[in-house]
């Protein structure tokens, strides 16, 4: 008898996250509370540690552990991508954590568990370790929310992203339980050949992909499951906030769109016109709601919103370039967003204080360069050219085009026009209003000079590099992501 | 040295100087902040003579240079209706007649702007005013936007060009941020433009999807093979024709997306002067210009870029028949200015918009710079009703305010005669042209004349209305401002030497044969057989009257205001019928009030004032016609498109109460609402 | 034997009492409860399958449920003690400082 070979390699990037995060938190009771800062440079170690390691799985292509687990260009750009997001979003964190006096390293180790769980979300090949993979990163993201313990806000969010979380989660468990019993298997591409036979109850399977699109929906926020969006978003600590509106949420785009498109293709004239007004309702919500914001955590979590809806329009195009462009937008909403969630970190005061569009003026004068990255950003999430929010928006809605989807990009690009007024607000506060100016007088030690780590300010640098590079240069990524994206389509 | 091959650095350098600038300027001292801004510029403007003289020693067919710097988006294939298309965009720049002229007038008349500004933005200079080295940062980066947009050799290079220098008037007109209004403008001058660049981005998804390609060149050559559409219907050029002048109208201001030009005057001078006269708002004149071809196919698209040039044209040279504020006043001129390129390009007589927009760049430059040195004599006064007098105290600047005036008013040989009376003259004849469009252009040609010598008149005759507090400030400009504004005069005198009509002199065809290669296809030949049998008897005749009616704009302006005694004020009320109808404006607003304002309370009333209004013979209906369509398009821009701005932020209010009962912060109405969508998604997967 | 359609409808009936609980219930602990009762009544569902069609997965699924739900429980029940020493209270319709 021949014991079966256990092969680590397709999850190392994985397995190297998980064990430094144990690290970190093992090391956290030893280490006196001024050295604490080292336990994030770990943290960090780690993150390039695990980066070295998936560029070893893009020899190792394959499925493996009896088909769940598969390795493939689309995973590895995924977990490249997780892990960027979770490398910025330490860097971004450290000063964020010491100033709220919360510096404790669960939450670095946490961090890294929630990026294990979004990488095997990328890699799963099957319903149930998607799952796992869903409730690896949403656990450890409902503690995050309310790092802040002693906040009511923060720990309102966590409340809110915790019941309501769980409360989808037992939907999309339902629907795999329904798709099991249909098609007797759990495995994407099993799914895709059983439907083919068409010897199964195509109601359970119907039911099954609208509980399980329930699930996805509400991971990425898209209409009618963003309600829960606004608040969470608003009450989880700025680097949270930050973290979560890109990396969980793309987490949740790459196993919604490798689900739908390996498993579920034989349906696809279901689940368009569901993903066409989803897609119009996210949008439309996202983008009105963004312009009644005062406050700008919450301004950016309805701008996610339509991003999100803004995506499903390349979702609804069901063509390979479709699915290329939604990888590459989402790395360069990636760069933009997180860029912008540490400008707003470093400029706010302990106890998030000074989050308000109106609270931005004068930015332009006090830290012209913290102002000039801002607006970057802010170019960057409407879509001028020359930044990764154009070349990434005209990838989508071109692949739009090429499925003559005609109505859909049209109230794309509206909406998108629409998003200027928002995204200008701050511009306008930074640049063209003194502070005060909105009747509030501001402490005197509020205006003392701003302090902002060497993290924080190569996370601003690097993302705004990052968001030129992809306006300017988009063809290394998205010939990698297009070539990806045949293997999934 | 091949300066072909180094077109690329005409782009370049100013982004070169705005880096500095930029970057260190705060730190530099005027002279040098002043050497790398005049410096780059000066140098690109030599890189375009340079190259511009080698394509011209080339033959005429040969004159396309394209250079491909680098692949900046890949390629992916995609199914269109030219086959599966390869799409791949590079950044490349593409040097021809067309272009060429494009980059003279943007690198000429920038690097006279540029000079101009070192003299009136100097007081912005100092260790605690930051804005000089900005304002040249900003100024040099929008050359470096609008250098890309003309010599990109595919739509979405051209975006990107589209894009920044929108972005650069919407920092350079939000210039003096700390004035409310001026960031307003700023924001409104972006938010319209993106209205108008939403119909350029479908037009270049159509244009790609149509022919596989967004390279100029294949574009060009694939349409030049369409067949041409049937005039009145719409097909798939006509819908990209539109779409894009959709955009051209929010770039080039005009209706229904004009608005924002006017409110853009609340920049600093220079910056009317270079974005929002010579080079920017021109771009959508290029843009249709540049594809000619489709349009040229499209025969519905073309009448619909003539009637909203010929409407824009009188429509907003109306309004400036009543401006007071003398930025204001040269702000309509050009919107109505840029309605003649359109109605030009309409008519299918590219090369002549593209004419006019070069003189216009001249006479409209020297316009703005001497109006910025007439407000730089008054210490900031931008009122006609406080100014006068100023002919000897400032005479340079007065003499060359003149020249301009002429060349606007269309008085020969001043540059705008030929340029104007060629367009007016293709309207009239063209295969595309129609006599009511002719007549617009005149109607246009006889407001132009009249507002503006009162400009001249209000600025620099009669008695003085000048506070005195200023008075004795009042000095000529320095000479850093003055010889550009000389060196603008002499170009609005001599730069339509270039086309001259053939009933003079015999005629000179030399503009039309620069840019023949660019706009020459199998279309455009049969169109130029057509006109070619047309009358030279017919020509002079038109031209002559067009002079007439300009003479006849100077003299009415001149028997309104050049009235040493009275100021304009008291002149209105010495009555004689003309000035009731014109300027009673109570009896007029009451129209209007029940035409548009009130028009629900008493239409029958209105329709009444409205025949009486007609009836009361030639003159009254004239000058009713004028208040009419300035009032129309003062009601346009208050109800239309403030009212659109209204309504998007009353929608906005709406759309927040059913936001409001939805996100209620309670988690279990949240869960209810997901309970909701779970039974819409399942009833639409199961039971649908 | 049972036939599967009792199984199913029975742990559908679960299924949706969980879901009413969840939105009716103002006590976070009970809402809780139900979001468990949803993922039993899901892991019913599972071995009713499993044992039907004679695979055995399904029922090692529900072995991932219960460990996911677990963890799920002790970060929940985490987090409500901390709302606890917020407020000094249980009650969900407290939990609406932010809305809009």
């Amino acid at each position: 008898m021949t014991l079966p070979q256990v092969p680590i390699l397709p999850i190392l990037p994985e397995l190297i996250l998980t064990l430094f995060g144990i690290a970190v938190m093992l090391f956290d009771p030893f280490t006196a509370k001024p050295h604490k800062s080292w336990l994030s440079s770990l943290a960090f170690i780690g993150v390039l540690a695990a980066l070295a390691g998936n560029v070893l799985l893009l020899a190792a292509e394959g499925e493996y552990y009896n088909g769940m687990i598969i390795v493939d260009s689309f995973s590895v750009f995924f977990n490249f991508l997780f892990l960027i997001i979770a490398g910025l979003s330490i860097l971004a964190s450290r000063q964020y954590l010491v100033r709220e006096g919360v510096n404790h390293s669960e939450y670095y180790g946490l961090l890294l568990f929630a990026t294990v769980g979004m990488c095997f979300m990328g890699g799963a090949n099957e319903l149930i370790m998607i799952f796992i993979g869903l409730e690896i990163t949403s656990i450890s993201t409902y503690v995050l929310a309310g790092f802040r313990r002693t906040d009511l806000k923060s720990n309102e969010a966590a409340i809110k992203y915790f019941l309501l979380g769980s409360f989808a989660t037992a939907f999309l468990l339902y629907g795999i339980a329904l798709m099991y019993g249909a098609t007797h298997t759990t495995h994407l591409s099993q799914i895709s050949s059983a439907l083919l036979t068409g010897r199964i109850d195509l109601r359970l399977v119907l039911a099954g992909t609208a509980l399980m699109m329930v699930g996805f929906s509400f991971k990425v926020a898209t209409a009618p499951f963003q309600i829960w969006t606004p608040d969470v978003y608003e009450g989880a600590p700025i680097p949270v906030t930050g973290w979560m509106s890109v990396g969980p949420k793309a987490a949740g785009f790459a196993a919604f769109l490798r689900v739908f498109f390996v498993a579920l293709p034989a349906l696809d004239q279901k689940w368009f016109w569901v993903l066409w007004v989803s897609s119009v309702l996210t949008m439309t919500i996202g983008n009105t709601a963004a312009m009644l914001q005062s406050n700008i955590k919450r301004m950016l979590a309805y701008s996610s919103i339509a991003h999100a809806g803004y995506i499903l329009v390349a979702f609804a195009a069901l063509t390979p370039n479709g699915i290329a462009s939604i990888m590459f937008y989402l790395l360069a909403y990636s760069v933009m967003n997180l860029g912008a969630f540490a400008v707003i970190s470093a400029w706010s005061l302990s106890g998030e204080r000074r989050v308000t569009i109106d609270e931005f003026a004068g930015l332009g004068y006090r830290q012209p360069w913290l102002a000039a990255a801002f607006t970057v950003f802010l170019l960057g999430l409407t879509g001028i050219p020359l930044t990764a929010g154009f070349t990434g928006k005209f990838f989508m809605f071109r692949a739009a085009i090429n499925s003559k989807l005609y109505w859909l990009t049209i109230i794309a690009l509206l909406n998108s026009a629409a998003s200027l007024y928002y995204y200008l607000r701050p511009t306008i506060a930074m640049y063209m209003r003194e502070p005060g100016e909105s009747g509030r007088t501001s402490a005197p030690q509020d205006s003392a000079p701003l302090q902002i780590s060497m993290a924080t300010k190569v996370v601003i640098a690097v993302s705004v590099l990052a968001v030129f590079y992809l306006g300017l240069f988009p063809s290394t990524i998205l010939d990698f992501a297009q070539s990806s994206a045949f293997l999934v389509h | 040295m091949n300066f072909l091959k180094y077109i690329w650095l005409i782009p370049l350098l100013p982004l070169v100087g705005c880096f500095f600038n930029g970057v260190f300027g705060k730190r530099f001292s005027k002279v040098t902040i002043d050497f790398f801004a005049l410096g780059s510029t000066l140098l690109s403007f030599l890189c375009s003579v340079g190259a511009v003289w080698q394509l011209s020693r080339l033959q005429p067919e040969e004159r396309v240079f394209n250079l491909n710097l680098f692949e900046w988006i890949p390629a992916g294939v995609a199914l269109t209706a030219h086959g599966f298309a390869n799409f791949s965009i590079q950044w490349g720049y593409r040097l021809d007649p067309l272009s060429a002229v494009m980059i003279l007038v943007v690198t000429g008349v920038g690097f006279l702007i540029h000079v101009y500004s070192t003299g009136y933005m100097a007081h912005e200079h100092g260790p605690h005013l930051g804005g000089y080295y900005r304002f040249f940062s900003y100024l040099n980066l929008f050359m470096f936007s609008m250098l890309t947009l003309v010599l990109a050799n595919n739509f979405a290079l051209m975006f990107v060009g589209w894009e920044g220098v929108g972005l650069c008037s919407y920092l350079l007109i939000g210039f003096y941020f700390h004035k409310k209004s001026a960031g307003d403008a700023g924001k409104k001058a972006f938010i319209v433009n993106r209205i108008g660049d939403a119909g350029f981005m479908l037009g270049m998804f159509l244009i790609f999807q149509t022919f596989g390609s967004l390279d100029f060149g294949t574009v060009m050559a694939r349409a030049a093979e369409a067949p041409i559409e049937v005039y009145g219907s719409v097909g798939v050029l006509t819908a990209i024709g539109i779409l894009l002048f959709l955009g051209a109208t929010g770039k080039s201001a005009q209706l229904p997306l004009y608005t924002w030009l006017p409110d853009a005057m609340e920049g600093p001078t220079p910056v009317s002067a270079l974005i929002h006269a010579a080079t920017m708002v021109t771009a959508g004149v290029y843009m249709v210009s540049r594809t000619s071809v489709i349009y040229t196919h499209a025969p519905t698209a073309m009448m619909v870029v003539a009637v909203v040039g010929g409407v824009t044209a009188i429509f907003a040279a109306s309004i400036g028949l009543v401006q007071n504020d003398i930025k204001r006043v040269l702000a309509y001129s050009t919107v109505s200015q840029l309605g003649y390129m359109f109605l030009a390009c309409g008519v299918g007589a590219y090369f002549v918009g593209i004419f006019h927009l070069m003189t216009h760049a001249f006479f409209k430059a020297l316009l703005f710079l001497g109006a910025g040195s007439v407000i730089h004599a008054l210490s900031g006064e931008q009122d006609l009703r406080r100014m006068g007098a100023l002919k000897n105290k400032i005479p340079k600047t007065y003499v060359t305010m003149l020249a301009a005036t002429l060349a606007i008013s269309g008085i020969p040989p001043f540059a705008g005669f030929f340029s104007k009376d060629e367009i007016l003259w293709q309207a009239f004849s063209s295969e595309y042209g129609r006599w009511w469009l002719w007549l617009i252009g005149v109607v246009a040609a006889l407001m132009t004349a009249f507002y503006m010598f009162r400009l001249i008149f209000l600025t620099f005759y009669n008695e003085s209305r000048v506070d005195p507090e200023v008075e004795h400030h009042i000095h000529e400009s320095p000479s850093n401002m003055i010889v550009p504004l000389q060196i603008l005069a002499v170009l609005s005198v001599i730069g339509g030497f270039v086309q001259i009509p053939k009933f003079l002199f015999g005629g000179f065809d030399g503009f039309e044969r620069w840019l023949e290669p660019v706009f020459k296809h199998p279309a455009t030949e049969a169109g130029a057989a057509a006109v070619e049998h047309a009358s030279l008897g017919a020509e002079a005749g038109l031209a002559l009257f067009s002079v007439v009616v300009a003479l006849t704009g100077i003299y009415l302006a001149y028997r309104f205001y050049y009235r040493p005694s009275s100021a304009p004020d008291r002149a209105m009320a010495s009555a004689k019928p003309v000035y009731t109808v014109l300027f009673n404006k109570y009896y007029m607003d009451k129209i209007y009030d029940a035409l548009f304002v009130n028009r629900t309370k008493d239409l029958g009333n209105a329709l009444w004032a409205f025949d009486r209004g007609v009836i009361d013979g030639g003159v009254n209906g004239s000058g009713w016609f004028t208040r009419f369509t300035a009032n129309v398009s003062c009601w346009w821009d208050k109800w239309i498109v403030d009212g659109l701005v209204n309504v998007v932020g009353f929608t906005v209010k709406m759309l927040s109460y059913p936001l409001r009962i939805l996100q209620t912060g309670f988690v279990q109405s949240y869960a209810f609402l997901m309970v909701l969508g779970i039974i819409a998604f399942i009833w639409l997967y199961v039971l649908r | 034997m049972v036939p599967l359609n009792y199984f199913l409808i029975l742990a559908a009936i679960l299924f949706c009492l969980g879901v009413i609980g969840f939105v009716m219930k103002r006590n976070l602990i009970t809402m809780f409860m139900s979001i468990e009762l949803m993922l039993n009544s899901v892991n019913l569902t599972f071995v009713a399958f499993s044992r039907h069609i004679n695979v055995l997965s399904g029922q090692i699924f529900v072995f991932f449920v219960m460990v996911i739900a677990a963890a799920e429980a002790a970060v929940g029940l985490a987090i409500i003690v901390a709302f606890y020493r917020n407020r000094e209270s249980l009650n969900v319709d407290e939990v609406d400082r932010m809305k809009l």
